[in-house]
């Protein structure tokens, strides 16, 4: 466990080299030790791959005020991690999310197939059994980072980005697959669409999808995509 | 009250100070840019500290006040006239009801926030008021204001009630405090400063000659700069080896560079993770300087410890919580 200034006001909590199951399972701990027990001064923290980033008010924090505040930050923190095990996290949630698959819904279906030497079937087929994990969500409001792409569909990402990704679209991008949640520019080959809603502000919870879950791909038809679609 | 917006200006939103709490779901902080200017506006006015403000960019709304309130303006001047008269920024100002809030030609900076007594009366969205522009959420329906827009004000607070009963006039006159805030506490804008920047987990990734070009250079704003981050256009600078990066987090301040040499300072619609090296943070104190520079204004860095960043931010809170109590005891005495 590495302890680094972000700044003036976080540090990063590093806790691994690799993109790996133990990795993530230390930063969902340190995570959740972190909200049962936030030391003084806190106020928000960030788990990605290998790190969890803590961002505090310099003002709130405890310890000796002759001290600069990061070293008491990071002296509350690794008396209170001392007692974190990666070993009694909950069991993940797991979410599925119905994907019409390849036609103007997956423009790059056909490509990423041709590229395996697969069938469009097969790459939905393959796509639709594996079983991800949300490592992270970053980049935008409720984008997650799955982990667990089948080796024969991992796919590099378009030479030139999308300027215009929509909502819901289903893409690979290298060894990770994900939705995006909002329109945004995008460079992930595009292989299908949800008709769910990933992310609104205006519901509870906002984001479908948080860190730690288990994900699944389930393929339907473009009359269920329809009969799915939520309006907005 | 309401305030009905006349015109909407180049980019005016209602902010805050951001969402705290909800970043692991990959939602920004967002939240007013120059934050102290929104905090001691607000301390002005008798608002909390945090209350929803009106951030006005470069360009400044056409704004009507219903009724008779008190507002302050605070950071760039920009060029605020209320009814047609000059109104100065880091003061109380009594409007009279129907008021015409205006602005003209921006001098130093180019962010200005408008404190009302009561503060802005948005839906909170995840916490808070701020509009999120990219995301199309909080604030006023998601977006910037434009003309036909109205807006609501909270209650006014009975310190706000007191701050009122100290701008005694005529009620049809516009009357400016004649008390401000301390002058140490205003930011010394200006459209070259040099921040103070904390060396970062990739700052040994420079080389020395890149090192010293980041340290040596007016860099300049560049045009496309927003209210997530400013690019900036300098001599490129070149990291000594290309590292794999795992995106983690990131901070309102962060210096990442990008593979193509062009540092972008974040800003405060930053995303919450980033997967560029991270060649050093802009101490907190500092950032109000780079809140205020427009597209074609330079900016200079200069390294600072930690240690020095953290007792500068110190020392700038408790003179903020200083001037606070000072300007109760003023008004609970009903001197103007």
């Amino acid at each position: 466990m590495q302890f680094a200034p972000l700044g003036d006001r976080a540090v990063m909590i590093t806790l691994g080299q690799a993109i790996d199951e133990p990795t993530h399972r230390l930063v969902r701990a340190v995570s959740a030790h972190l909200d049962a027990a936030p030391p003084a001064g806190v106020v928000d923290q960030v788990p990605a791959f290998v790190s969890v980033a803590v961002h505090y008010d310099p003002m709130r924090v405890g310890g000796d005020p002759a001290l600069p505040p990061y070293e008491r930050m990071v002296d509350a923190l690794r008396t209170t991690l001392s007692a974190v095990r990666a070993d009694e996290l909950d069991a993940p949630r797991h979410v599925e999310i119905p994907v019409c698959y390849g036609g103007d819904l997956g423009p790059d279906l056909a490509d990423v197939a041709v590229q395996h030497n697969l069938s469009p079937d097969d790459v939905v087929r393959i796509h639709s059994s594996g079983s991800y994990l949300v490592y992270m969500v970053g980049f935008m409001p409720g984008f997650a980072y799955l982990g667990g792409l089948p080796d024969n569909i991992v796919t590099p990402r378009r030479t030139t980005p999308r300027t215009a990704v929509p909502a819901g679209s289903v893409g690979i991008g290298g060894e990770q697959t994900g939705v995006y949640p909002l329109e945004s520019p995008g460079g992930w080959n595009l292989i299908g669409r949800t008709p769910l809603t990933i992310f609104n502000a205006a519901r509870t919870p906002a984001a479908l999808i948080g860190t730690g879950d288990r994900v699944t791909f389930r393929a339907i038809t473009r009359r269920e995509y329809h009969a799915l679609e939520s309006p907005t | 009250m309401t305030i009905r917006v006349i015109s909407g200006g180049l980019q005016t939103t209602i902010q805050d100070l951001g969402r705290v709490g909800y970043q692991r779901g990959a939602i920004p902080v967002g939240g007013a840019m120059d934050r102290i200017a929104l905090r001691i506006a607000n301390v002005l006015v008798g608002n909390e500290e945090s209350a929803a403000v009106i951030e006005v960019s470069l360009l400044g709304p056409a704004l009507v006040f219903d009724e008779s309130t008190v507002i302050a303006i605070g950071g760039a001047d920009l060029g605020a006239t209320v009814n047609g008269s000059p109104v100065a920024v880091w003061h109380a100002v009594r409007v009279p009801a129907g008021a015409s809030l205006r602005f003209g030609r921006p001098h130093v900076g180019c962010r200005a926030y408008v404190a009302v007594a009561g503060g802005i009366d948005v839906a909170a969205v995840f916490g808070s008021r701020s509009t999120y522009l990219r995301g199309h959420f909080g604030g006023f329906a998601g977006r910037a204001l434009r003309a036909g827009d109205a807006l609501l004000t909270g209650s006014m607070s009975p310190r706000s009630e007191r701050i009122a009963s100290t701008l005694r006039g005529d009620q049809s006159e516009t009357v400016v405090s004649r008390w401000s805030i301390a002058t140490s506490l205003r930011p010394r804008y200006s459209e070259e400063p040099t921040v103070g920047v904390v060396p970062g987990a990739h700052t040994d990734l420079l080389t020395a000659e890149a090192r010293g070009q980041l340290t040596g250079t007016a860099f300049r704003v560049s045009s496309s700069s927003d209210r997530m981050g400013y690019r900036l256009e300098g001599p490129p600078l070149t990291p000594r080896e290309r590292i794999e990066m795992k995106s983690e987090g990131v901070a309102f301040g962060t210096i990442q560079l990008p593979p193509d040499g062009s540092p972008i300072v974040l800003m405060a619609d930053c995303q919450t993770t980033g997967g560029y090296p991270r060649i050093g943070e802009v101490a907190s104190v500092d950032l109000p300087l780079i809140a205020q520079l427009k597209p074609g204004d330079r900016l200079r860095f200069r390294f600072i410890s930690l240690a020095e960043a953290q007792q500068r931010y110190l020392e700038r809170e408790r003179d903020l919580s200083q001037a606070r109590i000072g300007l109760d005891l003023r008004h609970i005495r009903g001197a103007s």
